[in-house]
């Protein structure tokens, strides 16, 4: 009797239920398209926001809308965004590619420090402490924000302190501009080479006290490419796309702070910058 | 303290009796989602949600069970009306609120398998709680579960900056806090006996 009881009470149980999920997914069923999943699945699932939707799920969705093409995800292969163009049957939509790009180059070997910091052993909190240790307001704190933020281990920082992006591993997502409590890092084109590798906004030996790399403001690279370059508030300010750029408007910089991207990783100082000759921590 | 009122049982079940940390149910979101405080707050929201609407299933269950004379069948009925039910209440939330939906997300599939939501039902059987001390009591433990994962949360978004030894970085750390936090509300175990 018992046995009977217990079956029938969970038969019905169940069937019961079932019923009721079967006419729910009849009244409740959302349409979704298909092919957003399809396209889901060919997006590298980084959710980095690069190309400025929440993630790759809602970017799919935006691709299958017709919103986008899929040239906005920098992060993906080229095969990848082929793969997802041919799919939904669009242009490829290419756009070029970018990279972060440090607004500073001045590493623990030549910058000095006006006050040495104890404390969370990060960017964000040694900014917070009157600007952090270094003498020069505008410069790389050195602890690694962008490093730690970076989820595609582009950048690391080389025994100076200095944060190195490996442009064939950056996806230009903005994370670490974000970090970054001295607004050092900006999203630049391939194809700007020329880069001025500094923010510091004093003039003459007030920055080379400060650091051996920094822009005194002297102005030669500017009278170099005049229509190029233009000195704003003691820093050459570059106005791409006005002119072409040459890597000889760096050569008379005389502390290097200008540089031309020759490699997409690695850059050149002009030929008369003087060398750095005290290597080492300070 | 009547024990039996209202007041008592949220109290009990959000404080003195935690879920996560006197009863050790439900650790496994308990360390999983207690990254950020903003997704511990939401899985808290969802957990509560699902513990309301499991305590009154279960209650109607048990009434039923009782009725047939077959409380033999309480567990595995839980189990079954339980998860369908969440089922359900996703498909609606899909329908009604995809942006709810969105927010929940994976969350609420996850909680219907939670074994402090079945704790729940069966500690609300074995008290004997009727209809309207179940809700309170599924809102009490509901509520403790979220500060428990809030407070778990805060505490690691401020361990993530923290310079801690690189041997018990990660899930040592947590599982360290957590027993501290667990020591913390053995204080309350106190409350109410007066």
């Amino acid at each position: 009797m018992n046995i009977l009881i217990a079956l029938s009470f969970l038969g019905g149980l169940t069937l019961l239920l079932a019923f009721l999920i079967f006419i729910a997914n009849r009244f409740l069923y959302v349409y979704e398209d298909p092919r957003i999943d399809k396209v889901n699945e060919l997006l590298p699932q980084a959710n980095c926001g690069a190309c400025g939707y929440p993630g790759c799920r809602p970017f799919a969705e935006a691709l299958v809308g017709g919103e986008v093409l899929p040239g906005k995800c920098t992060v993906s292969s080229e095969e990848g965004r082929m793969s997802i163009a041919q799919y939904l049957g669009v242009g490829l939509g290419n756009e070029e590619k970018k990279v972060a790009r440090l607004a500073c180059a001045g590493g623990k070997n030549v910058a000095t420090k006006k006050a040495n910091y104890w404390g969370l052993e990060t960017c964000q909190a040694a900014a917070l402490v009157s600007g952090g240790g270094k003498s020069c307001f505008w410069g790389c704190l050195g602890f690694g924000d962008c490093e730690r933020v970076c989820d595609f281990d582009a950048i690391s920082m080389d025994r100076f302190g200095i944060p190195l992006v490996d442009a064939s591993k950056c996806t230009a997502c903005g994370d670490c501009v974000d970090v970054c409590p001295k607004d050092l890092f900006s999203l630049q084109p391939l194809s700007n080479r020329l880069w001025v590798a500094c923010k510091n906004l004093e003039k003459g030996e007030a920055v080379l006290e400060e650091c051996e790399v920094g822009c005194t403001a002297c102005g030669k690279c500017a009278m170099d490419a005049p229509q190029l370059i233009e000195m704003k508030n003691n820093l050459p300010v570059i106005e791409y796309g006005k002119g072409p750029q040459k890597p000889e408007a760096i050569d008379r910089c005389p502390t290097g702070s200008i540089v031309w991207w020759a490699e997409d990783s690695q850059f050149v100082k002009g030929k008369e910058s003087k060398k750095v000759i005290r290597v080492g921590e300070r | 303290m009547n024990t039996d009122s209202l007041g008592y049982i949220f109290i009990s079940a959000s404080l003195i009796n935690n879920f996560v940390l006197a009863y050790f149910l439900g650790i496994c979101p308990f360390l999983g989602v207690s990254g950020k405080i903003g997704t511990a707050s939401k899985m808290g929201a969802a957990v509560t949600f699902v513990m309301l609407i499991s305590s009154i299933c279960a209650y109607t269950i048990h009434y039923l069970l009782l009725r047939i004379n077959a409380p033999y069948l309480q567990l595995i009925s839980y189990i079954v009306v339980i998860a369908s039910t969440v089922q359900l209440v996703e498909m609606f939330i899909k329908k009604m609120s995809p942006a709810l939906f969105r927010a929940l997300g994976i969350f609420l599939p996850l909680i219907t398998t939670n074994c402090a939501i079945l704790g729940l039902a069966l500690f609300q059987t074995s008290k004997d709680y009727d209809m309207i001390q179940s809700v309170i009591y599924a809102l009490g433990a509901g509520t403790g579960f979220t500060l428990a994962l809030v407070l778990m949360a805060g505490l690691r978004e401020q361990l993530d900056l923290a310079d801690v030894p690189k041997l018990i970085k990660g899930t040592a750390l947590v599982l360290l806090v957590a027993g501290i936090l667990s020591l913390a509300f053995m204080g309350f175990s106190g409350l109410g006996n007066q």
